[in-house]
């Protein structure tokens, strides 16, 4: 893990890992991912936070085989946009051969291979 | 309010120079604008520079007076970064500023050092446009951003790889004559679908090149043009910038780019134009899946019809609209900084009548070009007129 601490991302990043991930909901029913004081919708700063559905839908996939220098040896992996209700999510699928859009996704975080950094991972639920 | 008019333009052979610096890159560029101008350097009242990874690729931060002094101008200089759209944003602050009486004639361009980084490094300094939490975390490069772009919209338009090969075969051969352009030289359909993926269902030849170069113009007002005697027959009649959330997977559309929509309203509106008059356009083509989402929201084509544009000929030189006769990023290349301003210099060539592919659209007044940045995030949008 590197030195830096980005308050609000970690402890996000940390509660997906130990499976209670969540999103941050404004008091209009918009939802977000912190580090945030307003909601980037409406502006409402009444943000709570709400647990994650315990799985998502698949929107998008790319399958990246030239990558930058922190993933050159992950390459290639699939980066994948999954819609988690309140919020999309951005991360890695694994363990799918055929993405199909719209099959049902768990978010976890695994190690990568090229830096010792946590990952949002997307596994089949 | 006064017009606003391109009196000189410059530009550098957009190419592999990795030991040129950006600094010579921009000294070239400007003096092609200054010169051609015919506008004396004490005269030129600002300088409005873009510019995207000169900390990564060159340690170089603050180079607005750099690039004043390069240029051999006197004159408060200033430094925009708006990822890809960066020398847009600038020639819209330029705008502006002549508009509203600030100045009577300010120099602006772009320049961007990129092949020295080499191909890793130049896509870590690319991906930086992303969100560095939320997409740059979990391996989202800028290929990776346009592919899922083209994911989304094969899933929610349909459309295929053999679509987005007609983009790029169709900008490279409107580059062949190109001197500016970093690929002079005709691909097949086949050479596109045959190239090693790159982040699918993306290849090497849907993705622009990396590229070094530098470009470059003078504008000035209506009333100084008369009073200097310049021959300055284009005008930049519309301006528009929208903005979108930064992370692609924020937005409401996967599959559509609504900032290059409010950009293009904008500046429709300002010049007192619709979508349908525009006769010739540069679009933002770093992948060809951009060009197929640009042409959508600037309302050539309804959503859902772009991808099949170039393909069904609407879009090549001798189409309805011609998008990039320049060659587009895809071959005319993408030195980031400077391609904002390298798209008006090249499209102000064509409807004046001088550019190489000038004699595809030989009556066309009206022009528009649309510069984006990130995974258009920022986008700008001008109108080029010729007034007689
Ligand atoms: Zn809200």
């Amino acid at each position: 893990m590197s030195e830096q601490h980005d308050e609000g991302y970690d402890e996000w990043i940390d509660a997906i890992d130990r499976g209670e991930g969540y999103a941050l909901e404004c008091s209009n029913g918009h939802g977000s991912l912190p580090p945030r004081r307003l909601c980037p919708e409406c502006g409402d700063a009444d943000l709570e936070k709400r647990a994650l559905p315990d799985s998502g839908t698949l929107d998008t996939y790319t399958t990246i085989h030239v990558a930058t220098p922190a993933f050159t040896e992950d390459a290639p992996y699939t980066v994948a946009i999954a819609d988690f209700g309140l919020a999309r999510l951005t991360g890695q699928l694994r363990g799918v051969e055929d993405p199909e859009v719209g099959m049902r996704l768990a978010v976890g975080v695994e190690e990568r291979k090229t830096e010792d950094e946590p990952l949002l991972v997307f596994r089949p639920a | 309010m006064t017009g606003v008019r391109i009196a000189g333009t410059g530009h550098t052979h957009f190419g592999q120079f990795p030991e040129r610096t950006g600094r010579d890159l921009f000294a070239e560029a400007s003096a092609g604008a200054i010169e051609g101008a015919g506008v004396e350097r004490e005269d030129i009242e600002a300088l409005f520079y873009g510019n995207f990874m000169g900390e990564l690729a060159e340690d170089q931060g603050h180079q607005g007076p750099l690039m004043a002094e390069m240029a051999g101008v006197r004159a408060p200089a200033t430094r925009f970064e708006s990822a890809c759209a960066s020398s847009g944003v600038a020639v819209r602050e330029a705008v502006k500023n002549i508009r509203n009486g600030e100045a009577d004639a300010i120099l602006v361009g772009g320049a961007e050092r990129m092949t020295n980084l080499g191909t890793a490094g130049a896509t870590k300094a690319l991906s930086i446009a992303a969100d560095e939490l939320f997409e740059i975390r979990a391996g989202m490069n800028f290929p990776g951003a346009y592919a899922l772009m083209a994911q989304a919209y094969f899933s929610e338009y349909g459309g295929d790889r053999e679509d987005l090969a007609h983009i790029a075969v169709k900008n490279h051969e409107n580059a062949l004559e190109n001197e500016s352009a970093q690929y002079q030289r005709a691909i097949t359909v086949e050479d596109v679908l045959e190239a090693p993926p790159v982040a699918e269902p993306l290849g090497l030849y849907d993705a622009c090149p990396i590229t070094d170069g530098a470009s470059a113009m003078v504008l000035v007002s209506d009333d100084f043009a008369e009073r200097e005697g310049i021959d300055a027959p284009v005008s930049i009649t519309g301006t528009g910038q929208g903005s979108d959330r930064m992370a692609l997977a924020d937005r409401e559309y996967l599959a559509r780019t609504p900032a290059a929509t409010a950009a293009a309203e904008e500046a429709y509106a300002d010049a007192g134009i619709g979508s349908d008059d525009i006769e010739v356009a540069e679009v933002h083509d770093c992948f060809t899946i951009a060009e197929v989402l640009a042409i959508e929201s600037l309302g050539f084509f309804e959503p859902g019809e772009g991808i099949g544009a170039a393909r069904a000929g609407e879009t090549t030189r001798d189409g309805s609209i011609p998008i990039n006769l320049s060659g587009g990023l895809k071959a005319k290349g993408h030195p980031v900084g400077a391609t904002g301003t390298s798209q008006i210099v090249e499209l102000a060539s064509v409807l004046s009548g001088e550019h190489v592919n000038s004699d595809a659209v030989p009556d066309a007044r009206i022009g528009l070009t649309h510069n984006a940045g990130g995974t258009v995030a920022s986008t700008t949008v001008h109108i080029l007129e010729v007034r007689s």
